[in-house]
């Protein structure tokens, strides 16, 4: 019997751009939705942020971007990800992301696009619908009974 | 536990032998999440022949244990060793999520194969470290770590469960720590192996450093072993070979004096004592909605049923 654990969540911030409070402010809320929240702090390479993935064992990998080359970093994130064989972990990306390019980003494999204005619950909620969906798999709900 | 959970800890199994660090990564949140598993998995993943020395982290929130930890371990690094890092913060009693920012000191280390950092949370523990940091140090040393990194949350006065965790423990302190009344009371200031004073560059510094001293000087000592005191500004990397030299010294120290045996002994005495209470506690959990249980429990607090029979009960439950 595997209990119900909290959902684990890696947010990192790729790339050049400085600003992480959009970032630190989504951690708060994951965390006050009840998972367990790992901030990778600013400039990741996307390297880094699958090597912390790999070792924390994430459910989940938020990319928090406003530099406007999302294309590019989500790509070679999935990209480690993959190569590290990390193919479970659950992409999603949040800042200033034009609605143009949201089909571009679920192509590669980016299951959820959050832009300004988004609000928390439904962050929270699409997080665990896709890693409760995905993991029927290895992550039954709590015990019966 | 259902075939995809078989087929994720049979997976984890096989990476961790094979010394790949998604092995570990997966193994870790097996038995953290799953403790009635780690039995399972630590008998079949054997120990590792590699001595190992663990060191414990404790002290105030802000204090700079996390960059200590990092300059620590680059130290560590240049010496060759492969360093585990288990990172504690607290878990959010209303929620029950965490938001674990440890690493974020630790950055310089993410991509050297030879560290591997865990954060974890407290998930209910009150003394400083998680319910599962003992299988999880369990797990490094298995994995072939010769040293491993714990640090606790920011801790207060009381929270000593590192103590029961670990070889060496180092208390980081920083100036704004207090007066010589502050370092003359009981908890946090007598479990220390190695004192550091970090930020020493703050006023104050030398002044704490020396009421630290003087407060050891006249402290009745446990052993031969006297905590040395050491000044550091973890930030730019100023002292913290100096303190691993201490924790050097230390090591050295418990194996010739026997202490570590004893240490060994008495840690393995609470374990299993830890090890029967979270066994009795999730008996317990699975009896107490019944009404004859509750009724036997009103009992046993008014005194009225002894414990003795009260365990006998659970026991024969099974």
């Amino acid at each position: 019997m595997e209990r119900s654990r909290p959902i684990r969540v890696v947010v990192a911030k790729p790339g050049l751009d400085g600003h992480d409070r959009g970032a630190k402010v989504i951690v708060q809320a994951l965390r006050d939705a009840g998972m367990e929240v790992i901030y990778t702090g600013l400039h990741q390479t996307p390297q880094q942020i699958a090597r912390v993935a790999l070792q924390e064992d994430a459910d989940v990998v938020g990319l928090s971007i406003l530099s406007g080359a999302h294309e590019a970093l989500c790509q070679a994130v999935i990209g480690e990800l993959r190569g590290q064989g990390l193919e479970e972990v659950v992409v999603i990306a949040g800042g200033t992301i034009h609605a143009k390019d949201v089909p571009k980003l679920k192509a590669m494999g980016v299951k959820e696009v959050f832009g300004a204005g988004s609000k928390f619950e439904d962050v929270a909620r699409a997080i665990e619908a896709h890693v409760h969906g995905a993991a029927a798999t290895d992550r039954p709900v709590a015990d019966a009974g | 536990m259902d075939n995809r959970a078989t087929a994720r800890l049979e997976a984890g199994i096989r990476q961790f032998q094979a010394g790949r660090d998604s092995g570990l990564a997966r193994l870790i949140t097996l038995v953290e999440s799953s403790p009635e598993l780690a039995d399972g998995v630590f008998s079949r993943i054997g120990e590792s022949s590699v001595p190992c020395h663990v060191i414990g982290f404790t002290g105030p929130p802000g204090a700079g244990k996390s960059t200590l930890v990092s300059s620590v371990t680059t130290v560590l690094r240049d010496e060759g060793r492969r360093v585990g890092i288990v990172a504690v913060d607290p878990t959010s009693p209303f929620s029950g999520g965490a938001m674990l920012g440890d690493r974020i000191r630790m950055e310089r280390h993410y991509l050297d194969p030879g560290v591997f950092i865990r954060s974890l949370a407290t998930r209910g523990g009150i003394g400083g470290l998680s319910p599962a940091t003992k299988d999880v140090i369990k797990l490094m040393r298995a994995f072939g770590f010769d040293t491993i990194l714990v640090e606790t949350v920011g801790v207060g006065q009381t929270e000593l469960d590192v103590m029961a965790a670990v070889d060496t423990v180092a208390v980081v302190l920083v100036p704004e720590a207090g007066d010589s009344i502050q370092a003359m009371k009981a908890g946090l200031m007598e479990i220390a192996d190695v004192f550091v004073v970090n930020k020493a560059d703050r006023p104050g510094g030398r002044e704490f450093k020396s009421a630290l001293r003087a407060m050891l000087g006249l402290a009745q000592q446990r052993g031969p072993w006297e905590p040395p005191v050491l000044a550091t500004q973890a930030d730019r990397d100023v002292g913290s070979a100096e303190v691993m030299a201490a924790i050097n010294r230390h090591a050295r120290y418990l194996r010739e004096s026997g202490e570590l045996e004893i240490r060994r002994l008495l840690r393995e005495e609470r374990e299993l004592l830890d090890m029967a209470f979270a066994h009795l506690g999730n008996r317990w959990k699975a009896l107490k909605g019944r009404p004859e249980w509750a009724e036997l429990a009103t009992r046993v607090i008014s005194r009225r049923v002894g414990v003795d029979r009260f365990l006998k009960a659970i026991a024969d439950s099974a």
